[in-house]
């Protein structure tokens, strides 16, 4: 098996706990991207959340509890960090959550194939709780109980949220009432009708609606 | 129209859309997982290494 230089760099030579922890991180990297990927919904925003997710990990190394569950560690860290640098941002700038939705994500920062993007941009309609809950337990594998620990919530909170929010990905995807006799785009229209169709559905800007929105 | 699908239907309809949605989000998930981490974390991770070897008072345990 072929060991790149860096990781072998990260294994070698280390002998005080340091280089274990380092290397565990370095082997969970792939999801911290995929969860931060899932919270900001952009390539760029998600690199940057997950490095800096590892920059605090790697400080605060002292507190984890070795034999306890890394991951679910580093995610805690890592969706505090997004909470936290949202907040900052709406502090520094007033923020139009709706005029955020609508701006796709351009060229290179395209996220997911155009075949999930439909999926992809109905979570973003999606409240935070009920997002990061199904991502969790649902694309991530995490259990009910780890997935409400990384939540800071109860575990019957987590399913409930989880239960919503695959009936609104459902109800977004496949037409509430709301889309009943919108007519499936044309191949090449699908992006665009799919934003046209979350802006009929996005409530006028009236702050965190998004998950609490009941279709009929 | 499709208000008039029996309940039965409706629900079978309902599970497999969720079964597909669920897998839709596993392979969104799994496809950044399995992307090559880029050379910024190798970076940040030599950076942290760097770091430590220079602390004088660097604490062995």
């Amino acid at each position: 098996m072929v060991v790149s230089p860096a990781r072998a760099h990260f294994e070698s030579g280390k002998n005080d706990g340091d280089g274990d922890f380092k290397t565990e991180l370095l082997a969970l990297i792939p999801f911290l991207r995929a969860f931060a990927r899932s919270l900001t919904g952009s390539q760029e925003g998600a690199d940057d959340l997950a490095q800096e997710t590892l920059v605090k990990a790697w400080q605060s190394r002292s507190t984890f509890i070795p034999g306890t569950n890394l991951k679910a560690w580093l995610f805690t860290i890592l969706r505090n960090q997004f909470y936290s640098d949202r907040r900052r941002a709406w502090r520094q700038a007033p923020w139009d959550q709706e005029a955020a939705e609508r701006i796709p994500g351009g060229g290179e920062d395209q996220i997911f194939s155009a075949q999930l993007s439909d999926t992809a941009r109905a979570l973003r309609v999606l409240s935070d709780e009920q997002r990061e809950a199904l991502i969790l337990v649902g694309a991530g594998g995490f259990s009910y109980e780890d997935a409400a620990a990384i939540c800071k919530c109860a575990v019957g909170t987590v399913k409930s949220r989880v239960a919503r929010a695959r009936k609104a990905l459902i109800e977004i995807l496949d037409g509430s009432d709301t889309l009943v006799g919108v007519e499936r785009p044309a191949e090449g229209d699908a992006a665009r009708e799919i934003m046209a169709q979350l802006d009929r559905l996005a409530p006028p800007a009236s702050g965190d609606v998004g998950g609490k929105r009941r279709p009929k | 129209m499709s208000n008039e699908e029996k309940p039965n239907e409706k629900s079978r309809a309902i599970r497999a859309r969720q079964r597909a949605i669920g897998r839709e989000l596993r392979r969104m998930y799994d496809d950044v997982a399995q992307e090559p981490v880029p050379d910024d974390f190798m970076d940040l991770l030599r950076r942290i290494d760097d770091a430590e070897d220079a602390r004088p008072g660097k604490k062995v345990s």
